[in-house]
């Protein structure tokens, strides 16, 4: 798979994957005197798995965060497309297709498992307040369209048993699926996941895996997500960048960053100068 | 006969998200209306409808509009007097300006006008939120009522500086002024909640209300998937004020007929509505229902209680009632935020599984 050229490469299982979808280039981002992030470049290419890894406070979050718009970098670019993104709100670079999940779940507590879900769909519900209020002709087609789309994924992902439950009484796993849904639902095009399956069981993990392949497969959505778990990362994911106290300090194929001697430092903990 | 679901198989989405899903409470709605529309007028003395049912309903329509901002929105209100307030000045211009166009209209554009002042004052919401907020509204209530205590054109300068109601027909029947009969003024409060309380309903269920509780869950998760954060609750305090606005045109015009605005939209009312929707259910239309309900029979129920049949004196039970409504809210805000609402829903699904609870 080493051949990088522009337009793509084939993966080892075969997967054929795309030009550049989303590059950042030389990102700084402070915090006060902290910095989160320190001079870091890298793409994400259409239809990949793209991992980010990293010790504890390395700046992976926060590196996410800058993506979905929710911090501001100091210093460098953000593409998107082909095309340098204007710093943005969150909700603007919603609508422009990048669904994420958070690290500490952030659902809605107050409301159904389906409502969660059909969250998801708010930036494609177009009808107005008006015709909305008479629940007449298109506003309810709308809510029956996205319903139908909704109910497919609460299929994939299986979770019909429990659509009508609010989500504050769900344990920890099912709610990490659920906005795993909720992301989905937004039928993005890139998908942003910050420990999807931390704090899960070995058969919660496995299923979580599977979800995550069979997104990226069937739906065609390019994935970038944060891991701990060494094993879950090498068998997931296509690339994976490695960050250390806000550099960094790899980047490549699982067995390239695995074989990677600044990697194998930061992970064994060796001091830094 | 029973209060099941089963048999009662949903077979399209449509039909899963409606209102009522079970055929019971279906059959409950009718008839509560049937009694609402042809039974009650025909049976009501006046002053059961003009004691109780009538100011039920107008509450009822003011504690939807709190609820869809407090309750659904997240955003705590302490201005619905003031824009109950705006609500019945707005009315009386509309109806001295305009006297041939119909009462229905000038109460409507009372709303509309109300949702504009309420969209004027929820724009602090972006960026201040909680007990900020609910301060900012509270310097909305005061300014309110100082402004229309103030300004002689909002009274049409009258000697008193008092609003009063003109007789204004529906119909060619009386709904307003002296010659009223209490069932016409009944019956445009009760068409005016089925309306409203219908469209809350639809909002609430829709991409609207999921924005709303969005908004109210978690504002930062709301943003990130697409929800922008001052769009939603503006149109929440617009959608709001819209239905207090309503409240307060029709406390004046129907129920009041003649209003001083320090008196009747103080405070006080600001405080009413809140503990209405807070002991009657945050987040719920029933629940707005319910506590209206409480709120309006409670001292009616105490007076023919403590003053008319044991005698008591009338201040001391004016004291229980008070005592009484800061109890109960105390409870429902420590045991049970969602209010009666929610006892009802819970002794709904018990009963659903009646007689085997397992
Ligand atoms: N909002 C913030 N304000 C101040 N400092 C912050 C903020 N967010 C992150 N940081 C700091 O930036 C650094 C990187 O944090 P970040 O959450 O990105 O790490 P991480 O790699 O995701 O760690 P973890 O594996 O523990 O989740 C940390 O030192 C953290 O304290
Ligand atoms: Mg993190």
């Amino acid at each position: 798979m080493n051949d990088m050229a522009q337009d793509g490469y084939t993966t080892a299982d075969g997967r054929k994957i795309g030009g550049v979808l989303m590059e950042m280039r030389n990102i700084t981002l402070r915090f006060g005197g902290v910095k989160a992030i320190t001079d870091i470049s890298f793409d994400i290419r259409e239809g990949e798995i793209r991992a980010i890894i990293g010790p504890n406070g390395a700046g992976k979050s926060s590196m996410l965060n800058v993506i979905s718009g929710f911090y501001v970098p100091q210093e460098g670019e953000v593409w998107f497309h082909g095309q340098r993104r204007a710093p943005m709100k969150p909700y603007e670079v919603a609508r422009q297709g990048i669904a994420r999940t958070f690290q500490n779940i952030a659902l809605f507590d107050g409301m159904s498992v389906l409502d969660n879900i059909m969250t998801g769909r708010l930036t494609m519900m177009k009808t107005g307040l008006f015709s909305q209020a008479l629940w007449w002709g298109r506003a309810q087609a709308e809510e029956t369209a996205h319903r139908e789309k909704v109910e497919r994924i609460i299929d994939f992902l299986e979770i019909q048993t429990i659509r009508k439950t609010p989500v504050g009484r769900l344990p920890y796993g099912l709610k990490k699926r659920v906005e795993l849904a909720r992301a989905l639902a937004a039928e993005p095009k890139l998908l942003l996941l910050d420990e999807p399956m931390a704090g899960m069981n070995v058969e919660e993990k496995e299923d979580m895996s599977r979800f995550i392949l069979d997104v990226n497969d069937e739906f065609g959505t390019t994935i970038a997500l944060i891991e701990h778990d060494m094993g879950v990362v090498m068998d997931l994911s296509d690339r994976v960048v490695v960050m250390d106290y806000g550099k960094k300090i790899g980047d490549g194929t699982p067995d390239q960053v695995r074989a990677n001697q600044a990697v194998i430092d930061a992970y064994l903990g060796v001091a830094h100068d | 006969m029973f209060y099941r679901e089963a048999g009662d198989f949903k077979t399209s989405y449509p039909d899963d998200s409606q209102t009522f899903p079970i055929r019971f409470d279906r059959l409950g709605y009718y008839a509560v209306l049937l009694l609402g529309f042809v039974v009650l007028p025909f049976v009501l003395n006046d002053y059961w409808t003009n004691a109780v049912f009538i100011p039920f309903l107008i509450y009822a329509i003011a504690a939807l509009g709190l609820n869809i901002l407090v309750g659904y929105c997240g955003q705590l209100s302490l201005g619905t007097g003031g824009f109950m307030a705006v609500g019945a000045y707005a009315c009386y211009k509309l109806t001295t300006a305009f006297p041939d166009i119909n009462i229905v209209f000038h109460i409507l554009g009372a709303g509309i006008i109300t949702a504009g002042v309420g969209l004027l004052f929820g724009l602090p919401s972006l960026r201040i939120k909680g007990f900020y907020l609910a301060v900012a509204t509270l310097a909305a209530q005061f300014f309110l009522v100082w402004l229309f205590n103030r300004v002689p054109w909002f009274y049409n300068y009258s000697a008193s500086g008092q609003i009063s109601m003109p007789e204004r027909t529906v119909f060619g029947i009386a709904v307003t002024g002296a010659q009223v009969a209490p069932w016409a003024g009944y019956m445009v409060c009760l068409v005016f909640v089925v309306v409203l309380a219908w469209m809350a309903r639809n909002l609430t269920r829709g991409a609207t209300g999921r924005k709303w509780m969005a908004i109210r869950d978690m504002d930062i998760a709301a943003e990130i998937i697409g929800v922008n954060p001052l769009r939603a609750k503006l149109t929440a305090f617009a959608v709001s004020s819209f239905y207090v606005g309503i409240a307060g045109a029709l406390f004046f015009s129907v129920y009041l007929g003649a209003v001083e605005v320090g008196e009747a939209f103080g405070i006080e009312k600001s405080f009413a509505v809140l503990f209405m929707i807070i002991i009657g259910g945050l987040g719920s239309i029933f629940g707005s229902f319910a506590g209206a309900a409480f709120m309006v029979v409670l001292p009616v129920l105490i007076k023919l209680v403590l003053v008319d049949s044991w005698g008591w004196p009338t201040d001391l039970a004016a004291h229980i009632r008070l005592m009484i409504v800061g109890a109960l809210i105390i409870i429902f805000l420590i045991a049970e935020p969602h209010g009666m609402a929610q006892l009802w829903r819970v002794t709904k699904d018990k009963l659903r599984l009646w007689p085997f609870p397992h």
